[in-house]
């Protein structure tokens, strides 16, 4: 019943959201010993990862001569002349009296809904509604791993007016319509990713047919890039899969695995994949599943099965309570208050999507076939669209090792520390089949972090991702140990010790003994200079900064530093274990606090003076969240660790001197020595205590903050100043990582801040957000700012550059 | 000088075996070929080894194979165990005191008689000084419980062997769950009133659902039907083809039954019931009533069927397994020899079920002999699909190189000389019991068919396989 009641309560749906778009989870109860890193907060942010790319991912394997497959029976040209013509991403065929249409996008892993498909895809349709010969059709991708990625951003991105998008989402909407009033029925099977305008065909069939494998995902993803399910999506859905269903996958644009999908009523029939016979596997589980879906059209033809799906009687009762139009107003408002409540009113998208569903049932098809098609070009157009496009542009881009392939593949991998970090790194190394050493130094800590590791693995079981089994044979990959026994076989060293530096030597110079010549040695850390760590290193070349994220298994983001001295072939080795680990990586320059704790910092220390002068932490907090940070200001300073984010204010702040001055580090250095070191200690600027939700201020903090209380300075004090005098240091601080070097692309710089750092992701990340806001605007902000507070508000040369010619854009 | 002589001679055989080997790895020692012998029909006159004993079946029976829950549905499995071995007394007329050692595979395990070996030696009259033991390997126990007897007589420990194996379907252990069981123990160690009533306010009605012997494999929770259907698919076995498959089996079976061929079965008083003469699951069917019955697995559209698959069955088997020495100062005539023998495993996913295609060529090369030696194949028949993927992954180069890591295949065994007098489809399968039957069909195919060598083979749960060459006694 459990099932049940999520179907019919439309609370739970919109709480997956919370997970995806504003998603902040401060579920980590105090770290246990292990390294105390700046970077363990503890957020979500938008999780792009599902769209496509994934599909693109999962199809690098396929090789070129697998998917020049033959097929088992003669192609013929049905009539006439316009079959000659050569297709170039849609061939058919036709086995008995059933057509085999096949999508293969030329000179692509992934087949994206572009014009020409759709335009072959309609002339071929044409010929099999036309044909006498023909009396059903089966639709099918020549992909393995991919029957349509979703339609092809660029397309609707080359459009410039309204009116453009409107009409490709016309056309859309009319193709399917034709499909789905099909007089011979046609039968989806669907093998691999089947995502965003590809599931929209997919629903206009009368039939689907998946394969039961980890590839094949369902899914409506639009949301993520901040648009709708343009081509009828929002008006098929719910009448497939029910009110509350649809709005779940359209409103978290979550993947939905095959046999999910066939509970749901999404998919009609399963085929499970098969092993090795007389071709390789990929190959002919495709073959079969056309095999099936030709039976299964065969029948459908003849009228042997029905496409009427048997409902079970939770389905009965949901559809039964979604006709009282009283419980359906019910439902669009509770969804609706609780998308305004995770989103804070940033995100346009997903309040337009329950607008268009609404449109639809309450006024029928042809008014919500035009609200979807005028409410989806309205959001293309967009800034929080571009800025997600652009995300998700730059997290493909950032899922690529531009470095090459290293010379040899690290097989076997040893952690130093089993701490919180060095626990995470493990546990996303053993399940994609890397060899582990997790070494500490205690039993009592090796045993805390192999509980870590299995709970992870334990975690997904319950979720049903893995099986017991398969849990138990990836923690095998993993081995505890108090000594440096194996090392010799180790392709890559990853410490994870506390940050100390003479610790980090002392590891270092133990490491290098026992390690052989190729062995690269990573340090995690999230401040200390990483050619300060290799100074007494043998062999700088192998050595090499990787900044993982707390939590390490949901944190995607993974920094890499390079030093003057660290070679290419360490680099590109380090990228490649990162992409295994299935992180969006991006690589930095050494230097103090590299690219994202350096971003942050002048952040923090701004947090520091609007506390001083007076801004209550709980108000602080809402500031930042409404801004579109998926965790407040303060609440991320007791997320970190006080005593950390002092030791990285004061280590930074020698290092660059006034530039990060504004707070006072006193504040944080009186916290310390009271004890309240934040979430881990119980008490920072708020109290935790185990099993209570509701987070209550902590009053003896108003002694310390009475004692450093500066005035504030009314002109710059507004709500909206605050949010901006946070937001500009943090934008100046990263452009001025672009003008040092530190950073070697804007995008890199993007994707650092939103995945790492929890920058607003409807903003696209500090560089998009000053092309969509405006340089000139900026530094008007930043200069006003400077003339009250001083120079660490002067804006960098750059971003005055860019002020001053308005053509100059970070992204074109 | 003499035994050099001897020594050659006696070496001749094997070097063969080299010669073969070297055919195919041009790189293995040359001097091996000079001794080779001109090329013959048969690449051997004989499998022995030098300083190896030779290892002879004195004699094997069962007791007939039923479907389950038939009229062996009151006993337990240690009772039909006996009947083996009382049937296999009485076969042999062999002094019980002589006997070594007593081996059993069985696969679902009564809790009771957990080394059913020792239960049912006991009842059936053996020495109390015969040690016995039990072994597990799914569907090649008994092949197992006869290869570790062939390790013990080798080995020298022992020079008298019964090994056998049994299987009641109709009663299979089902347990409390585990929550209960837990409660269970702990309300076993509760001393006081109170501590037994707190634990009794612990229990839910949740606690009383049974739990079921395993129909899936563990690693992967697949059920062996669903993936051989999966296999069948892999291979493009049509669902026509497995059904003709099946209905030779039965039509064979039918005929070797009505013939007296199987002469392994010994009749088998049921207390309580009429004596058992045959086995019941031999039921020859039409492909148009086989053709009506849908899948068993994959729904709806999946190939494997209840008729073209082998059913539960209650059976056991035994044998008595000599050293050739032994038997004839014995004055046994054994009925054959049984020769190189060999595990293998696979992906327990996705190649659950093609160990023979694994394990033929393997043991083949380890005897010297080629697909062409062999005159009687018996092959287990887990399901029709099962059968006919074998033969296609036996018959494909691209299957022998991409998956075995060999150059070429071992080709299809021909119809002709397979499974002659019916398999498990028809005759039945006691996990544990089928190792012996088929060893028994093969030695007495090869006395009544008149051919030389065997070739057993099997497949198992865990993706494990076996398979060994029998060769007939001369007459």
């Amino acid at each position: 019943m459990a099932r049940s009641q999520r179907q019919l309560g439309t609370g739970v749906l919109v709480r997956q959201y919370i997970g995806h778009l504003a998603g902040a989870r401060l579920r980590q109860k105090s770290p246990p010993h292990g390294s105390p890193h700046l970077s363990a907060f503890h957020f979500r942010p938008l999780q792009l990862k599902m769209v496509a790319s994934r599909a693109i991912g999962s199809l690098s394997r396929a090789t070129a001569s697998r998917m020049l497959r033959c097929p088992g029976y003669i192609c013929r040209s049905f009539s006439g002349t316009s079959a000659l013509r050569t297709r170039t991403h849609i061939n058919y065929g036709v086995k008995g009296d059933v057509a085999v249409v096949r999508i293969n996008s030329p000179n692509s892993k992934v087949n994206t809904l572009n014009k020409e498909l759709q335009s072959e895809f309609m002339e071929v349709m044409n010929e099999i509604w036309a044909s006498d010969q023909i009396r059903s059709a089966v639709l099918i991708s020549s992909k393995p791993g991919c029957f349509i990625a979703g339609a092809d951003i660029n397309m609707i991105a080359s459009c410039k007016t309204p009116e453009e998008v409107t009409k490709l989402s016309q056309e859309g909407q009319r193709m399917f319509e034709k499909l789905e009033k099909s007089t011979k029925p046609v039968v989806a099977a669907i093998s691999g990713a089947c995502l965003g305008g590809g599931l929209e065909l997919a629903i206009s069939c009368q039939y689907r047919i998946a394969t039961k494998d980890r590839k094949t995902v369902l899914g409506t993803p639009e949301v993520l890039l901040g648009i709708l399910p343009g081509a009828g999506g929002t008006q098929r859905l719910p009448k497939m899969v029910g009110v509350p269903a649809a709005f779940d996958m359209m409103l978290t644009g979550r993947n939905i695995r095959a046999d999910r999908a066939k509970k749901m009523g999404l998919v009609d029939q399963l085929v499970e994949p098969l092993g090795p016979g007389l071709k390789p596997p990929e190959e002919r589980t495709i073959e079969y599943l056309e095999e099936v879906a030709v039976t299964f059209a065969k029948g459908l033809s003849d009228k042997k099965i029905s496409i009427k799906r048997d409902k079970g009687l939770v389905e009965k009762l949901t559809s039964y309570a979604m006709s009282i139009p009283f419980v359906r107003q019910q439902i669009y408002k509770k969804v609706e208050e609780k998308v305004r409540k995770q989103t804070k009113g940033l995100y346009p998208a997903p309040l337009k999507i329950i607008d268009v569903v609404k449109t639809g049932i309450e006024q029928g098809s042809d008014a919500g076939y035009l609200s979807e098609s005028q409410k989806f070009a309205e959001l293309t157009m967009t800034k929080e669209s571009k800025a997600l496009i652009g995300l998700y542009h730059g997290q493909v881009l950032c899922k690529k090792n531009k470095f090459g392939a290293p010379q040899k593949e690290a097989k076997h991998l040893a952690i130093l520390g089993a701490g919180l970090m060095g626990a995470g790194i493990a546990q996303v190394s053993v399940d994609k089949g890397l060899k582990t050493i997790l070494k500490d130094a205690t039993l009592a800590g090796l045993g805390r972090g192999q509980q870590q590791v299995f709970k992870g693995l334990n975690d997904k079981v319950k979720k049903k991702a893995l099986t017991s089994f398969e849990r138990d044979s990836i923690f095998s990959n993993l081995t505890g140990q108090l000594d440096y026994q194996g090392f010799e076989k180790a392709d890559m060293v990853i410490e994870a010790v506390f940050e100390d530096l003479s610790l980090k030597h002392r590891v270092l110079k133990e490491v290098e003994a026992v390690i052989p010549d190729h062995c690269i040695f990573a340090s995690n850390t999230s401040a200390l200079p990483i050619n300060e760590i290799a100074a007494v290193s043998k062999r700088p070349e192998k050595v090499i900064g990787m900044h993982y994220f707390s939590p390490v298994d949901k944190m995607q983001l993974l920094e890499i530093i390079t030093t003057e001295k660290t070679s290419k072939d360490t680099t590109a080795s380090a990228v490649a274990v990162g992409l295994k680990q299935g992180k969006v990586i991006i690589v930095v320059k050494d230097g103090p606090g590299f690219y994202t704790t350096r971003c942050l910092a002048p952040m923090m220390s701004e947090v520091l003076r609007i506390l001083q002068e007076g801004v209550e932490p709980k108000k602080l907090d809402s500031l930042t969240t409404s801004f579109g940070f998926p965790v407040g200001a303060a609440t991320l300073v007791d997320e970190v660790g006080v005593d950390v984010a002092k030791h990285v204010s004061e280590d930074l702040g020698k290092a660059f001197g006034e530039r990060f001055g504004g707070g006072s580090v006193e504040l944080l250095k009186q916290m310390v020595s009271r004890g309240f070191l934040g979430r881990k200690s119980g008490k920072g600027f708020y109290i935790y205590q185990e099993g209570v939700k509701s987070k209550n201020v902590n009053s003896d903090m108003d002694g310390i903050l009475a004692s450093l209380k500066v005035p504030p300075k009314s002109d710059v004090s507004s709500d909206e100043d605050i949010q901006y005098r946070l937001v500009t240091r943090f934008v100046n601080e990263a452009v001025m990582c672009l003008q040092e070097g530190i950073l070697a692309t804007p995008t890199e710089g993007d994707i650092g801040a939103v995945f790492g750092l929890g920058f607003p992701p409807c903003l696209g990340g500090p560089f998009r957000f000053v092309d969509l806001y405006g340089a000139q605007k900026i530094v008007d902000r930043l200069r006003k700012y400077e003339a009250a507070y001083g120079t660490q508000f002067s804006p960098c040369q750059l971003l005055i550059d860019h002020a001053s010619s308005p053509n100059k854009k970070f992204f074109q | 000088m003499t035994s050099i002589l001897t020594y050659t001679f006696k070496n001749l055989p094997n070097t063969s075996k080299w010669a073969l080997q070297f055919s195919v790895r041009p790189l293995s020692c040359s001097s091996q070929l000079r001794a080779a012998p001109a090329a013959q029909t048969k690449s051997k006159k004989t499998l022995a080894k030098p300083n190896m004993r030779n290892i002879v079946v004195v004699d094997g029976v069962r007791i007939p194979f039923l479907q389950s829950g038939t009229s062996y549905k009151d006993l337990m499995p240690h009772d039909l165990a006996r009947a083996a071995l009382s049937g296999l007394l009485h076969r042999t007329n062999v002094p019980k005191d002589i006997v070594d050692y007593i081996i059993f595979g069985t696969v679902i395990q009564e809790v009771k008689t957990s080394n059913v070996a020792r239960e049912a030696a006991l009842g059936a009259g053996f020495s109390d000084k015969t040690p016995a033991h039990t072994v597990t390997m799914a569907c090649i126990s008994a092949n197992q419980a006869m290869t570790t007897g062939i390790g013990l007589i080798a080995s020298g420990q022992s020079d008298v062997i019964v090994a056998g194996g049994v299987e009641l379907m109709s009663d299979v252990p089902i347990r409390h769950s585990r929550k209960m069981r837990k409660m269970m123990l702990e309300l076993n160690k509760a001393k006081t009133l109170g501590q037994r009533l707190s634990l009794f306010s612990k229990f839910r009605l949740n606690f009383l659902a049974p739990e079921l012997p395993a129909v899936a494999e563990f690693s992967t929770s697949e059920t062996m039907g669903h993936s051989a259907d999966r296999l069948a698919a892999a291979f493009a076995v049509s669902r026509q083809d497995q059904d003709e498959y099946a209905l030779r089996s039965h039509s064979l079976a039918k005929k070797a039954q009505d013939e007296g061929l199987l002469s392994d079965v010994v009749p088998f008083k049921v207390p309580g019931k009429d004596t058992v003469t045959k086995d019941n699951g031999i039921r020859p069917s039409s492909l148009e009533q086989m053709a009506k019955l849908k899948p068993a697995f994959i729904k709806p559209y999946g190939t494997v069927t209840a008729a073209n698959s082998s059913f539960l069955t209650d059976g056991a088997s035994a044998m008595l397994i000599m050293a050739e020495e032994k038997a004839l100062a014995m004055g046994y005539k054994p009925k054959a020899y049984l020769r190189d023998f060999v595990y293998v495993s696979q992906d327990p996913k996705d190649q659950l079920l093609l160990g023979p295609t694994y394990a033929t060529p393997k043991v083949l090369e380890k005897a010297g002999l080629t697909m062409n030696d062999i005159d009687a194949f018996e092959f287990h028949e887990a399901f029709s699909g099962q059968i006919l993927a074998n033969f296609k992954a036996m018959d494909s180069d691209w299957f022998a190189q991409n998956y075995m890591g060999r150059k070429t295949k071992v080709g299809s065994p021909p119809l002709e000389k397979f499974n002659n007098w019916g398999g498990s489809l028809s005759l039945g399968h006691p996990f544990g019991a089928t190792g012996c039957r088929l060893v028994m069909a093969a030695a007495n195919r090869l006395r009544k068919e008149g051919g030389q060598y065997g070739l057993v083979a099997a497949c198992a749960a865990g993706g494990q396989g076996h398979a060994m060459i029998v060769e007939a006694y001369p007459k």
